[in-house]
């Protein structure tokens, strides 16, 4: 066969609009649709080798690729932000083999590819957020056969979980969960909701949005459709709890969202931004500004897109600041339980 | 600091010409050509074409030389082109006794019809380095070694006058003793199942675990077939054949309605041959261990072979304690490009999930000290 010797100059007619072919693109909606019916449920698809390797995002890809079409606008993020190196991959290849208009701006996007975070401004109806899963079976650290797993699913047999969670607790004195904490999904299946930090855990309940799951390498698609219920796993005397910060984004000020800790030297500096990058960039084009903010964008963190520039020169903020260099020990601690906090440390209970 | 700052994208774009920069090496040494790779590095291809699922030499050649003789990153190159491929039909099935035998050995008998055919193989030399090919060969060399071989009168090439026209494959000699397990196709002799079109379930069926171990990684199943023989697994083998050569694939069009002739391919095939206590219903008889790859791998289809037979210990209602014997095990982690994918994926970042492990670390280890402070508060009391 000498298919491979046609295409010469311009690689792009020897590939389908969004690289796959048609058929494989109803056989991965046909499963979607399968996924959306049964909420939580992991529907096995005929997952395509892709160009881009197993673990990388190959799931989410294929999902975006069957749902894509030239009205959408397409944001994809990993670790919150649009310019990491997998998630700049990924936008690529949907601008090179679907002409995808693609967009940082979480309210301008049909279509959010995500790795390892929910964005932080809320989803509106219409829009679908795509997750890319590594691990899809909640259930795999505590039984490793397939042929288990899909028994106990079968049979809603989740006391192993409840078990783990429990012994957690017995060792540690809490759940240590803290990304892909498992949720129950429709009151019916446990579920992977993928790493995401279980900060965004209480996004996806009742999400106006619709959300699916893709797990390339393990052949697994799944789904919440829009308002379901997503319930984090607890007891009722260790409630469900997120991740909370001491300080707010030291470029934006926010306290209502998931911070990235940076080393910024080697005496135990720390600072904390958004991981969400467009959150973070809105705000600070609002005019938030955090304490750090001219440090950063001295040292060349951040662009100067401040609405003062003067202050971008770094003259604002001295590197001796106490919030900087003496915050190695304590830059952590719990939201006291119960108490009114700033928005960072929102107690809540799924 | 690869994250924070922008510009993702143009670091990205510069790796792709790092990338090719380093592929060339020194520009003062001529480039290698797909055509040399092709035909001086075969044994690569072979393993790269089975890896990759898809038996094109050229392009097995192409992918050793973009990847920098990578064989993982050529499979992976091969499968990603694959998937594009349209699939026309299946081939009739290839019949392996009708083989263009360049090598045939049995361990199993000391002659038998058709003989041992020794072909080239590295099995009888000594692993000491040929300094000679330091250098060029020059063009008399080859010329003087061709006349050799076709001026021999000993049969030192396997033509049809020095073969037997039959070659009959070992177990069939043994089925026909009736010692040998028969292999009947399913009910109906079904289309094989494509585990790169559906998801496999478990427990898996043969043509699905053959299927997988025909691509899986030649040094995972090498160890687990190793393994089977140190113990880790009860089986007793025998080779009772490898054969390598080459096979018609013949396919019906149906507009034809009768099978054309697509070409050769070259295959390596190898039937092992183990001890079967036999049970209340079956007398004793051996049992089969089966490997079909592309090109001359005898090392893959060995081990695929011992593999097989393993997997096979729930058809024999034998307990599968070891790692050889359980399908999810073998083909789930025997899949290379799968697995190498996962376990690199490891440097995207990890930021997001890493940070929540911190925090809960730090919170962790600051309510110990606070309980313990507690307690060595508490203690002079209970002292009193």
């Amino acid at each position: 066969m000498t298919l491979h010797q046609m295409p010469a100059e311009d690689a792009k007619p020897a590939y389908n609009y969004a690289y796959l072919d048609e058929q494989t693109k109803r056989m991965i909606r046909r499963a979607l649709l399968k996924a959306v019916a049964v909420p939580g449920y992991q529907v096995p698809f005929g997952s395509r080798e892709m160009p881009l390797a197993r673990g990388w995002g190959t799931g989410g890809i294929q999902i975006t690729a069957a749902i894509i079409g030239p009205a959408d606008t397409l944001k994809v993020i990993d670790q919150g932000a649009d310019d990491t190196t997998n998630a700049v991959s990924i936008r690529k290849f949907f601008e090179r083999t679907a002409n995808a208009r693609t967009s940082e701006a979480t309210e301008e996007a049909t279509i959010i590819q995500t790795r390892h975070r929910i964005p932080e401004a809320p989803l509106k109806p219409g829009q679908v957020m795509v997750y890319q899963v590594p691990m899809p079976e909640p259930l795999r650290r505590l039984e490793p056969r397939e042929a288990e797993t899909r028994k106990m699913h079968a049979w809603a047999e989740y006391g192993l979980m409840q078990v783990k969670l429990y012994e957690d607790i017995a060792r540690y004195g809490e759940i240590t969960k803290t990304y892909d904490y498992p949720v129950l999904v429709n009151d019916r299946y446990v579920m992977a909701p993928s790493p995401i930090p279980k900060f965004d855990n209480p996004k996806m309940h009742m999400s106006p949005s619709l959300q699916l799951f893709g797990a390339g390498r393990e052949k697994r698609i799944y789904a919440l459709p829009p308002y379901t219920s997503v319930k984090s796993l607890d007891f009722e005397d260790h409630p469900f709890r997120i991740q909370s910060w001491s300080q707010p984004c030291g470029l934006c000020g926010a306290a209502d969202s998931y911070l990235d800790e940076v080393v910024i030297d080697d005496r135990g500096g720390r600072m904390f931004v958004c991981s969400d990058s467009h959150y973070c960039e809105t705000r600070r084009a609002q005019g938030h500004r955090g304490t750090m903010l001219g440090d950063a964008a001295a040292s060349g963190l951040v662009q100067p897109s401040s609405p003062h520039p003067e202050e971008a020169a770094g003259a604002a903020v001295s590197k001796d600041d106490p919030v900087v260099s003496g915050a190695s020990t304590s830059i952590l601690r719990d939201a006291p339980d119960g108490a009114p906090q700033d928005e960072g440390s929102r107690e809540q209970r799924m | 600091m690869y994250v924070a700052v922008k510009g993702g994208e143009a670091a990205i774009l510069a790796t792709y010409d790092l990338v090719a920069e380093a592929r060339r090496g020194d520009p003062a040494v001529p480039e290698i050509s797909v055509a040399q790779i092709r035909e001086q590095q075969a044994l690569a291809c072979a393993r790269v074409m089975n890896e990759g699922s898809l038996y094109d030499k050229d392009l097995a050649a192409l992918a050793l030389k973009q990847s920098q003789g990578d064989v993982i990153e050529a499979a992976f190159l091969m499968r990603a082109y694959r998937t594009t491929l349209p699939r026309f039909g299946s081939s009739q099935p290839l019949d392996t006794a009708t083989m263009a035998i360049r090598r045939r050995v049995s361990a199993t008998y000391k002659d038998l019809p058709g003989g041992q055919v020794l072909g080239p193989t590295y099995d009888y030399t000594h692993r000491l380095f040929d300094f000679e090919l330091m250098e060029e060969e020059g063009q008399s060399a080859i010329d003087s070694r061709q006349s050799e071989l076709a001026a021999a009168d000993d049969c030192r090439l396997p033509t049809a006058d020095c073969l037997d026209a039959t070659m009959p494959r070992v177990p069939d000699i043994l089925g026909a003793e009736g010692l040998m397990e028969t292999e009947e196709p399913p009910e109906g002799d079904p289309r094989p199942f494509d585990l790169t079109r559906d998801p496999v379930s478990f427990p898996a069926d043969r043509d699905v675990r053959l299927q997988s171990m025909a691509r899986g990684d030649e040094g995972f199943l090498l160890g687990l077939g190793y393994s089977v023989q140190r113990g880790f697994g009860g089986t007793h083998p025998f080779v009772g054949e490898v054969r390598v050569g080459e096979v018609a694939v013949e396919f019906v069009p149906e507009e034809l309605g009768f099978a054309v002739d697509l070409g050769d391919v070259t295959l390596t095939e190898c039937q092992m041959v183990n001890q079967f206590q036999g049970s209340k219903e079956v007398p004793p008889q051996f049992t089969r261990g089966y490997g079909l790859v592309f090109g001359h791998s005898e090392r893959k289809a060995m081990s695929m072979s011992l593999v097989d037979r393993a997997l096979k210990s729930r058809d024999f209602g034998e307990a599968a304690d070891y790692p050889a014997q359980q399908d999810e095990f073998v083909l789930y982690h025997s899949d290379n490009v799968e697995a190498a994918g996962f376990v690199e994926h490891l440097k995207l970042p990890h930021y997001v999930d890493f940070q929540g492990e911190l925090e809960l670390i730090r919170r962790i280890r600051r309510e110990r000290e606070e309980r313990l402070a507690q307690e060595r508060d508490a203690m002079p009391e209970a002292a009193e």
